[in-house]
């Protein structure tokens, strides 16, 4: 039998993974495009945990919210990505920097 | 089981937003091409219907439909009006900005429509999932409304940088959500409020929840130490843009940041306002203290909306119903501000060229006196000179924060008022004093916009000089809905 703190110590993991994919990344958009990917599957492991740890069917349609969006969100930020690649030629995360100040 | 009917008409107003905000977006394709305006006025009307329906119904009562998922009620209806006025005055200046850079304008208003749906959803929000899709309907219009001008390489910039951290935010958000909801077993706000009541809750899992949520929340508002993404934004985005995110959003932000932590967790009172006291003091540090560096007005502005954001969050550490509602207050005064503000910019611009440095307003006063006294207005509300707008906000803000006994935060917060004093009145002298390159007199870009300014400008003093009503209409508002 698998606790449920295993679960939620998974989902953090996957958490800390994506944090540190987007701080770290100093390469390439598309790995923030899947660091954010993975923040929302760690919500998604903690909401599925909590759901059947409380014998409750909410947490559960509430993934199925964040997947149907997070599969918008992807389109978006792809989208703005093939921009940043027309304008730059180039999806370096280090040559987003035109705006200082 | 028998399947019932919910009550639709609390959200007649956000469905028939949606369903406009739909015939506009069909229509843009076929209208565009034979008439120009067309777009435009469509956007406006269907403002102005909605507008009406809320007016229409207007409600004194607390009604929750949708099994708990949706709440109308005073406050929710105040904000959605102010959300509606607002964006009429958006729309009519960026008509303007639209027309001449010749980029996609019909999207430019179907995707400002969603985003303000997304801002009524937000607004009336009764749980968890309802407020996450509100939000992300109006994120992902404001997303792709950045990119808009595809060539630009600063907005492009802009709005990648966005994605991420909106994206980033959204999932700690998400994260604390998921703790809420994992202590409680609950996501309508008032359940939650409930279980939190009863003191049987696992306190470690819920204050987890609580610091993810209020992280999620400052950055979405865009409050220290979460502002990276601020300044880059508003000064990569084209200027209509930048006035549609530096206003309106903020109303819906205060809406999501009064339902989470006043509704669904006043029991966490003593929590989340030992982490909203830290992002006070840096919002308001940073807001005052960055800001004298810039010479760009877009980035100025971005870097003093940050301290406004502190001045907003001031009113929630109060933790009382009035603090609340000078909070309330503060946001709606700093919307309407900004709206000039940032319309000044419009006004003013000419064809390609953007007139956002503060150099451009060099002699304002010798080109153009009238212009130069609105915008002198909008910087003194800003600034919290009295007798302007401003000056009440900040003052209703700063007395809740005393009687709810942080003297020390109402010092920081009228030194940093101070400080920042000196970067709005050093525009202000920039346009009276200084003598300019160029002395051939500006005219406005066109009538309507000046008109606009100048209405909204002279409502800043008005409203100054006898702010009661508008103060009133705030404190009752809130009064009306706990």
């Amino acid at each position: 039998m698998i606790a449920l703190s295993d679960y939620l110590v998974f989902g953090a993991v996957l958490f800390t993974i994506s944090m540190a994919g987007i701080f770290l990344n100093r390469k390439n958009i598309i790995v923030l495009l899947m660091s954010i990917e993975l923040l929302l599957l760690a919500v998604n492991t903690n909401l599925v945990a909590f759901s059947s740890y409380l014998n409750d069917v909410t947490g559960q349609i509430f993934v199925f919210f964040i997947l149907t969006v997070a599969a918008a969100e992807a389109a978006i930020g792809l989208a703005i990505i093939v921009l940043v690649f027309r304008n730059r030629k180039s999806i370096n995360v280090d040559d987003l920097n035109s705006l200082k100040g | 089981m028998n399947f019932v009917i919910p009550n639709f008409a609390p959200a007649i107003p956000e469905i028939a937003l949606l369903i406009l905000a739909s015939v506009v977006l069909i229509g843009d394709t076929i209208w565009s091409k034979r008439c120009q305006n067309a777009t435009y006025y469509a956007t406006q009307l269907s403002l102005i219907i909605v507008g009406w329906l809320i007016v229409d119904s207007f409600t004194v009562h607390q009604i929750v439909t949708f099994d708990g998922s949706f709440v109308r009620d005073t406050l929710s209806d105040v904000l959605k009006i102010f959300t509606v006025l607002i964006a009429l005055g958006i729309f009519l200046f960026a008509r303007t900005s639209m027309q001449e850079k010749k980029y996609g304008s019909g999207e430019f208003y179907v995707l400002g429509l969603f985003a303000i749906l997304g801002m009524f959803v937000m607004i009336s929000a009764y749980n968890l999932i309802t407020l996450y899709l509100g939000l992300e309907i109006m994120s992902l219009s404001l997303y792709a409304i950045i990119a808009l001008h595809r060539n630009s390489g600063v907005a492009v910039e802009a709005a990648s940088k966005y994605f991420v951290l909106g994206a980033l935010a959204t999932g700690m958000l998400l994260y604390g959500f998921s703790m809420i909801y994992g202590a409680t077993g609950e996501i309508n706000f008032d359940k939650i409020a409930a279980v939190i009541a009863t003191g049987q809750v696992d306190h470690t899992v819920l204050a987890f929840g609580v610091v993810f949520v209020v992280i999620g929340l400052i950055f979405k508002m865009g409050g220290a130490p979460f502002h990276m993404w601020v300044p880059d934004v508003y000064h990569g985005a084209p200027t209509a843009v930048t006035l549609f995110l530096g206003t309106i959003p903020k109303i819906a932000a205060f809406a999501m940041v009064y339902r989470l932590m006043v509704e669904a967790m006043p029991g966490l009172l003593k929590d989340w306002q030992q982490l909203l006291i830290i992002v006070t003091v840096l919002s308001l540090i940073v807001g005052s203290i960055v800001a004298i560096a810039q010479d760009n007005l877009k980035r100025m502005l971005a870097y003093s909306g940050i301290g406004h954001v502190g001045f907003i969050l001031l009113g929630f550490i109060a933790g009382t119903f009035d603090g609340f509602a000078s909070a309330m207050y503060y946001v709606l005064v700093y919307a309407i501000t900004g709206l000039v503000g940032f319309g000044m910019m419009i006004v003013l611009g000419k064809g390609r060229q953007e007139f956002d440095r503060i150099d451009d307003f060099k002699g304002l006063n010798a080109r153009n006196p009238w212009l130069a006294l609105m915008m002198l207005f909008a910087m003194f509300s800003m600034a919290g000179v009295p007798p302007f707008i401003g000056f009440f906000a900040k003052l209703m803000v700063i007395e809740e924060v005393v009687k709810a006994g942080f003297v020390w935060l109402a010092v920081v917060a009228v030194i940093t008022a101070v400080i920042s004093a000196f970067y709005y009145l050093r525009v202000v002298k920039v346009m009276y004093f200084d003598v300019p390159e160029d002395t051939t007199p500006i005219k406005a870009v066109n009538r309507t916009t000046q008109w606009t300014a100048s209405f909204v400008a002279i409502a800043l003093l008005v409203f100054g000089l006898i702010p009661s009503g508008f103060i009133n209409l705030c404190y009752n508002a809130v009064a009306l809905t706990h």
